[in-house]
C-alpha cells in the first residue's frame, strides 16, 4: 500500500507537482476561512499554523486537520491525479530546448506565487522574505561551500548592498535629506532598479576584496576572523556616519521590490550561480578548496579563482541587501549583525553545503520556520539551532549536500523508464 | 635548437639543509629520463623546484628556452609541465571526470562572462571539454568510474585517474613521482603498458621518479642518480647499474637488480 504510493508519487513530474501546488493554494483561497470555522478556529491559520501550536497546544490536532485538507490532500491527490497528462505534457516540453521549458515552468510558478501572495500582505512578506533568503543562501555557499572558506562577512556584505542601493534610490527618487527633490519619477522605478542593484552589487564586490585577499595565505579559523572583524567594521562605519542615518538607520525607501523584481532576481541568481558551478572556472573552486597544490598544478590559477569566488558571492548578497532594503523600507546597522549571520549560516548548512538544490530547501524552510517564530523570538533561536544540531549530528554536511541542479533533469517527465533514479 | 628542459646549476635549501645542489640536466622532446636515489636524496624537491612550487636559490630552469625559475606552478603547468604527486593529491569532494575536466582549466577561452551566462561558446566548449576528458579516461581504462567520487575507486585506479588529469592539461612533459608506489605486481605491470602507451600516443617527454630499477630500466633512455642532494651519476641503464658510485648509494639494497 504505501510503497504503491510512493510509487505514484514518483511517478508525477515537477509540472505534476506544480498543479498541485495550485490545488492547495486554491484550497485555501476557496474554503480556508470556512474550514478554519468549522474546526473552531477564530481565523485562518498562518504558516501552517505554527504560532497557533505554541499558543493553544490542545489546537494541534485541528490545525493538523487543516494542513491535511487544506495542503497535503490537494496537493498529492492532484499530483497523482494528473500524473497521465502531466507527463505528456512534459514529455512534449522536453522535446524544446531546456530554456523554454524552463522559463515556461517558471511562469507557471510565479503565477502560482501571485495568487498566493494575492492572499493576504502576510503571504506577500513571507514570499519575498524567502526568495531573498534563497539568493543569500546560494551567495554564501559559493564561499563557504564551493570554495571553502570560513567566512563570516555576509551581513557586512548585505549591508554594503543595501545602503549604497538606499541612497542611490534616495536621490535619485525622493526629495530626501540627501538634498534637491526627486530626479526621477517613481514610474522609471522598474527601469533604473535594476541598474542600482547592479551598481550596489558591484560596490559589494570591490568591498570584498578586504576579505579576498587575506584568504591567499589564511585559511580556516583566521579568515573566519577576519571576515568576523569585516562584518563589525562595516556595522560601526555605517553607525558613524550621520548623514545615512548613523545607528538610528535609514528610512522611506521607495517601495521597488516588489513581487515581481524579487521573484526575477532570484531566478536570475539561481540561474547564473548554477551556471557558475557547473563551469570549469567555477569546478576549480572545488579543486582548490580540497587540494591548493594539485589544483596549482592543474593550471588552475588559485588567487584568481579565490577572488572570483568572494567577489561574485558578494555581488549577490549585496543585491540581496538591496532588495531586502527596498522591501522593508527601512534599515539600520543591527539589521546586519551577528544574528543575521547566524541566520545565513542556518540556512547553508541546514540545507547543505555545494548545493543549489540544498541552498533553496534550507533558505526556504529556515526562513519559513523563522518567519512562523517570529513572535516568539526566544523560541525560534532554540527551535533553529536545534534543528540544526540535530542535521549537523546526522549529516554532517547539510540536507542535501553535493546536488548538482540540473533544469532539464528535473523537468523531465517521470512515467517512462523504472530505471530512472531520483532528482539529483 | 633549444631542448625542451633546460635546467643549469639549480641549487635550493630549506633553512640549513642544502636540499639540491648543483643539479643540471637536459630533456629533449619526447625522451623518457629516470630519475633516482635513495630516500630523503631530494627527488621530490627537483620536481617542486621545476613547477615552481619552491623558486630555487640559484640556477636556471629553462623550458624551451624561456626561464621558468620563479613564475606561478599554474602558470608552468599550462606552460607545458604535467605532473603527479608522490602520495596521490586527489579532490576528494569530486567525481573522476571533474577531475580531468577542471585540469583543462587554462584551456578554456570563454571566460567569466561565458561561466556566469551560459553563452554558446561556453556550452560548445563545455562539450568538447567532457568529451576529450570522457576520451581520455576510456584511454586510462577509468571511464566506467566517471561519475563516481574519486575516493571509492581502488589504489590503482586512482593513480590511473592522476596521470589522465596531468594528460588533460596537455603537457610536452610529464613528471611522475613513484607513480608505482604501493602497486601490486599486475598493477605495476600495468602501469609500464600506460607509460609506454602515453609516450607512443603523446609523444610527450617523460622524468620518472621511481625506486624500483626493472621499472626504470625498462622505460628511461636515460638514468639520472641523486643522491643527498647532488647528481653522482648520469647516463645509459646499464652504465648506472654498473656504477660503483650507485651501487654503494643503494648498497644492501636487493632492488638493483
Ligand atoms: N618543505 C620542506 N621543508 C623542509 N625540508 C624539506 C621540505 N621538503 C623536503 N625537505 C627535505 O629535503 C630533503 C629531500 O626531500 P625529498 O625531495 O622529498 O626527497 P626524495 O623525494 O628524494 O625522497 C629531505 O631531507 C626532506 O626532509
Ligand atoms: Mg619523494
Amino acid at each position: 500500500m504505501m510503497s504503491r504510493f510512493s510509487m505514484l508519487c514518483g511517478e508525477v513530474p515537477a509540472l505534476g507537482w506544480l498543479l498541485g501546488i495550485l490545488a492547495s493554494v486554491t484550497a485555501e483561497y476557496v474554503i480556508g476561512e470556512d474550514l478554519s470555522n468549522i474546526l473552531g478556529m477564530d481565523k485562518a491559520p498562518v504558516l501552517f499554523g505554527v504560532l497557533m501550536a505554541f499558543k493553544e497546544p490542545l489546537m494541534i490536532p485541528n490545525l493538523l486537520a487543516y494542513a491535511f485538507i487544506i495542503y497535503v490532500f490537494p496537493a498529492v491527490s492532484t499530483g497523482i491525479l494528473t500524473r497521465v497528462p502531466a507527463n505528456r505534457l512534459a514529455g512534449r516540453l522536453d522535446h524544446l530546448p531546456v530554456i523554454i521549458s524552463g522559463l515556461l515552468h517558471i511562469s507557471f510558478l510565479y503565477l502560482i506565487i501571485h495568487f498566493w501572495a494575492g492572499m493576504n500582505d502576510y503571504h506577500l512578506i513571507v514570499i519575498k522574505i524567502t526568495m531573498i533568503s534563497v539568493i543569500l543562501t546560494l551567495s554564501m555557499n559559493v564561499i563557504n561551500g564551493y570554495m571553502g572558506e570560513f567566512s563570516c562577512s555576509h551581513p557586512g556584505f548585505m549591508a554594503i548592498g543595501a545602503y549604497t542601493t538606499s541612497v542611490m534610490t534616495l536621490v535619485l527618487f525622493t526629495k530626501s535629506r540627501f538634498g534637491a527633490g526627486p530626479i526621477l519619477p517613481e514610474a522609471a522605478g522598474p527601469f533604473v532598479f535594476p541598474i542600482v542593484l547592479v551598481i550596489g552589487g558591484l560596490l559589494t564586490s570591490l568591498a570584498a576584496l578586504i576579505v579576498a585577499i587575506p584568504s591567499f595565505r589564511t585559511r580556516g579559523d583566521y579568515l573566519a576572523i577576519i571576515s568576523l572583524a569585516f562584518t563589525f567594521m562595516i556595522k560601526s562605519i555605517i553607525e558613524n556616519m550621520e548623514i545615512i542615518g548613523g545607528a538610528r538607520g535609514l528610512g522611506d525607501q521607495p517601495d521597488f521590490s516588489g513581487l515581481t523584481a524579487v521573484f526575477a532576481w532570484t531566478v536570475l541568481c539561481i540561474w547564473v550561480v548554477n551556471n557558475f558551478v557547473t563551469s570549469v572556472p567555477g569546478k576549480a573552486m572545488n579543486a582548490v578548496r580540497d587540494n591548493e597544490s594539485a589544483a596549482d598544478a592543474m593550471t588552475v590559477n588559485t588567487r584568481k579563482t579565490k577572488i572570483t569566488a568572494f567577489m561574485f558571492g558578494a555581488f549577490w548578497a549585496g543585491v540581496a541587501g538591496g532588495l531586502l532594503a527596498h522591501m522593508l523600507r527601512y534599515i539600520n546597522p543591527g539589521t546586519f549583525g551577528l544574528q543575521k549571520l547566524a541566520e545565513i549560516f542556518a540556512m547553508v548548512y541546514f540545507g547543505g553545503l555545494n548545493s543549489i538544490y540544498g541552498s533553496i530547501v534550507g533558505a526556504a524552510s529556515i526562513s519559513l520556520l523563522g518567519e512562523a517564530l517570529r513572535p516568539l523570538e526566544l523560541y525560534k533561536w532554540i527551535v533553529i539551532p536545534l534543528l540544526l544540531i540535530i542535521v549537523m549530528i546526522k549529516r554532517p554536511t547539510g540536507l542535501m549536500a553535493f546536488m548538482e541542479f540540473n533544469m532539464k533533469k528535473l523537468l523531465r517527465p517521470r512515467d517512462r523508464g523504472k530505471e530512472e533514479g531520483p532528482v539529483g | 635548437m633549444d631542448k625542451l628542459l633546460h635546467i643549469e646549476k639549480m641549487s635550493h635549501s630549506f633553512g640549513g639543509l642544502q636540499a639540491v645542489q648543483n643539479f643540471s640536466l637536459e630533456i629533449g622532446a619526447g625522451e623518457i629520463v629516470g630519475l633516482i636515489g635513495p630516500n630523503g636524496a631530494g627527488k621530490t624537491t627537483v620536481f617542486n623546484l621545476i613547477t615552481g612550487v619552491y623558486k630555487p636559490v640559484s640556477g636556471r630552469v629553462m623550458l624551451r628556452g624561456r626561464d621558468i625559475a620563479g613564475e606561478q606552478p599554474h602558470t608552468i603547468a599550462s606552460l607545458g609541465i604535467g605532473r603527479t604527486f608522490q602520495n596521490l593529491l586527489l579532490w576528494r569532494h569530486m567525481n573522476v571526470l571533474d577531475h580531468v575536466k577542471i585540469a583543462h582549466y587554462s584551456q578554456v577561452t570563454y571566460g567569466l562572462a561565458g561561466a556566469f551566462f551560459g553563452t554558446p561558446r561556453r556550452n560548445r566548449q563545455e562539450r568538447e571539454i567532457e568529451q576529450t576528458s570522457m576520451e581520455l579516461l576510456k584511454r586510462f581504462r577509468v571511464d566506467h568510474f566517471a561519475l563516481l567520487p574519486v575516493g571509492s575507486l581502488p589504489y590503482g585506479a586512482q593513480r590511473r585517474v592522476e596521470i589522465a588529469r596531468a594528460m588533460a592539461t596537455r603537457p610536452r612533459l610529464l613528471l611522475l613521482d613513484e607513480p608505482t608506489a604501493g602497486m601490486t605486481p599486475d598493477e605495476l605491470k600495468e602501469m609500464i603498458g600506460i607509460i609506454k602507451g602515453i609516450h607512443a600516443d603523446y609523444g610527450v617527454a617523460i622524468l620518472l621518479i621511481e625506486h624500483r630499477m626493472k621499472f626504470v630500466m625498462e622505460l628511461c633512455s636515460r638514468i639520472v642518480t641523486l643522491v643527498f642532494g647532488e647528481i653522482i651519476a648520469e647516463g645509459a641503464p646499464m652504465e648506472i647499474r654498473n656504477n660503483p658510485k650507485v651501487i654503494e648509494a643503494y648498497l644492501g639494497r636487493e632492488d638493483i637488480t
